[in-house]
């Protein structure tokens, strides 16, 4: 879950991170008063959870309480991606003698942690360890021992020569790393950490994505808008796997593998895909608003479904699926092929209940699938 | 442990031990691994020492089990937030080689139990994985390892980060004649304590392999890895990768099945697997031809 800056500033000022002094408005007439209480420059941020909002317009420089009522008015609905920008960051701004880069995550090639640190923060640090890999400082860490201090002195020296911001920094890197771990952080990025003139360390922004299987024990996050369209909240809500794509041959097919896999089938042999949805692992046995939520997507001209069951058992999605179509009674061609565990039983259902042979391959299902789509446009 | 460790790969069953077998999905599988033959010696779970479940013995700790019985391997049926704690204690009882098959494990967790495991020198399969079958010999996990039309004994070392499309690809392989030596199913999660680089070694170093099936998917390096690893490998690899149309930033059911930033896209797979060698198949169909055209060029 990506965590919105306002909410991760919140979460590591508490934990001991500096941040500028700020609030969040949701009118202009807030974002003047936030101002007017930092009692100097500001700068108005729009709040989305996603990144890149400077180079949307998202993140405006205000010199006065009226500056920052105006830069609110502009930013305050704009649309940023697939969001909507419903409140703004109001912050006070820094004098910066230094902006550096620090980010912790989960690295997929040593299965942990991660520390990454430069001393040219405010840019994409990709593209600075493109341009200079030496800018850039990675450190593994081994997740049972924790970052100590030496390591975190050892770190911090690699970017400053100050005595006193390689003591400040280093204390941040222990209790970003800390913050990390008690938060099932998948990454906490701070980009820039400024260091300044006079010689203070201090988090400008905050990049918070926690772990979403770790969610049931982090209780304490302030709530999220969720990420995705109306039809995904509805399909999350029901803990479906859902991805809405543009278009018209619906999937229905057990396990990400298989599903990624049809989808990519679907394109190879000239068709489009709907979405994506997955309904094998503990979901092999709804199968029935599965079908519903396939359905609701207007663009749907016809449907595919793909099983190939191991764990899943495909008989069980299959009543599943006839249950949900005798239900709705959609009227729209549907293509089977079924496979894998409960395969007998699975087709003769679909035989029995609904008159349609299953194909034997997935490719025939498939093409069948897309001249379905095609005829029903015509 | 009284006897060395069996090898994974090789002609003994290995001596296995259930922990959560007396949940329903533990006992289920437990029935169905043991009428395949995999030797299940014990089970576990924590306050039901004592029990029997489908005539195996459970025992409250895994220490206990091992205490009482040689074990090779333990597959791991509990939810995910038990997860850690029960894969914790396996490694410290000191079995070699275990299964974590739950979902929606916390990737902290994940981390500490692959940690603690490369301390004590074991090896982790997932989490959110499968498990694994040796055709004719012997299945852990949740894959029906009994199914005639998805496995027979034969020489084509499979690996997949997915159970679905591992079952669709094994479908295909017996359908035109192949037999599997090993079906190995990684997981689906960001991290997984066995990765393609540790599939494609075992499958080299294993006499009754002739060719690698890899099946992977979109998100993380693991794939790419793979590709440099390969320079010292000598078997013929096939591999074919899922997710071509995933949108950017959308997780596509798996955790570990996120392309981001522009990175872990399946083109940049295909693209590392092609250059390192590999037989890169565009659909599923297609790994049966490529296979066939590899092995007649050996």
């Amino acid at each position: 879950m990506f965590i919105e800056e306002a909410d991760a500033k919140a979460l590591i000022a508490s934990g001991g991170v500096p941040t500028p002094q700020g609030s969040v408005a949701t009118t202009p007439a807030e974002a003047s008063a936030a101002a007017a209480a930092c009692g100097g420059p500001v700068m108005v941020k729009a709040q989305v959870p996603a990144g890149k909002r400077g180079k949307g317009g998202g993140i405006v420089a205000a010199g006065t309480p009226d500056e920052a009522a105006a830069a609110a008015h502009r930013i305050l609905g704009m649309q940023l991606g697939e969001h909507t920008v419903d409140r703004v960051l109001v912050e006070g701004r820094a004098d910066i003698a230094a902006e550096l880069y620090v980010s912790f995550m989960v690295d997929p090639s040593t299965a942990g942690p991660l520390l990454i640190l430069s001393a040219q923060g405010g840019m994409d640090i990709e593209e600075v360890a493109a341009a200079d890999p030496t800018a850039v400082h990675r450190a593994s860490i081994d997740i049972i021992h924790g970052l100590g201090a030496a390591d975190a002195l050892d770190a911090a020296r690699r970017i400053s020569d100050s005595e006193a911001v390689q003591a400040e920094l280093a204390g941040v890197l222990i209790t970003l790393y800390g913050l990390f771990r008690q938060l099932d952080a998948q990454l906490i990025e701070i980009n820039p950490l400024v260091v300044t003139t006079n010689a203070q360390v201090l988090a400008l922004d905050c990049k918070l994505v926690v772990d979403d299987n770790a969610l049931h024990r982090q209780v304490d996050l302030p709530e999220q808008r969720p990420n995705g369209t109306e039809l995904e909240l509805r399909a999350a809500e029901q803990d479906f796997l859902f991805v809405e794509l543009d278009g018209d041959v619906g999937v229905l097919a057990n396990g990400a593998g298989l599903t990624m896999s049809t989808m990519d089938a679907v394109t190879a042999l000239g068709g489009r895909p709907a979405n994506f949805l997955e309904v094998g692992g503990m979901a092999y046995k709804r199968a029935t608003p599965a079908l519903e939520l396939v359905l609701s997507n207007p663009n749907v001209k016809s449907l595919l479904v793909n099983l190939c069951g191991a764990y899943a058992r495909t008989d069980v999605i299959a009543e599943g699926l006839i249950e949900g179509w005798k239900t709705l009674q959609p009227e729209l061609p549907v293509s089977f092929c079924i496979h894998g565990t409960g395969e007998e039983r699975a087709q003769q259902l679909v035989l029995d209940e609904l008159g349609l042979e299953c194909h034997d391959l997935m490719d025939d299902a498939i093409r069948e699938a897309i001249a379905n789509a095609a005829g029903a446009d015509r | 442990m009284n006897t060395p460790p069996t090898p994974l790969f090789g002609a003994t069953p290995l001596r296995t031990l259930v922990q959560g077998i007396t949940g329903g999905e533990g006992s289920y599988w437990t029935e169905q691994m043991l009428a395949y033959g995999t030797d299940v010696v014990a089970g576990c779970t924590p306050g039901k020492g004592g029990q029997e479940v489908h005539g195996v013995p459970v025992h409250s700790a895994v220490a206990e089990a091992v205490e009482a019985h040689d074990v090779d391997l333990s597959v791991i049926f509990v939810p995910a937030r038990f997860a850690k704690g029960a894969a914790l204690e396996a490694i410290e009882a000191g079995v070699p080689n275990v299964i974590v098959l739950a979902e929606f494990v916390p990737v902290h967790d994940t981390m500490e139990i692959l940690a603690a495991a490369r301390a004590a020198g074991t090896r982790i399969i997932g989490p959110n994985c499968p498990g694994v079958v040796f055709p004719g010999r012997d299945f852990a996990g949740i894959m029906p390892g009994w199914s005639e039309r998805l496995f027979r004994p034969g020489r084509i070392g499979v690996v997949s980060r997915s159970g679905s499309l591992g079952a669709l690809v094994n479908l295909n392989l017996v359908g035109a004649g192949f037999g599997q030596s090993a079906f190995l199913g990684l997981g689906g999660d960001p991290i997984v304590g066995t990765t393609f680089v540790d599939a494609l070694e075992l499958f080299d170093d294993d006499p009754n392999t002739d060719a690698v099936v890899l099946l992977g998917e979109v998100g993380g390096p693991m794939e790419e890895e793979a590709a440099d690893r390969m320079a010292g490998l000598s078997k013929p690899v096939v591999a074919f990768i899922a997710g071509k149309n995933a949108p950017e930033g959308k997780k596509m059911g798996h955790a570990g099945a996120l392309v981001s930033g522009g990175r872990g896209t399946a083109a940049s797979k295909m693209r590392a697997l092609t250059a390192a060698g590999a037989s890169v198949a565009e659909t599923p169909t297609e790994i049966v031809e490529l296979l066939r055209e590899s092995s007649s060029g050996r």
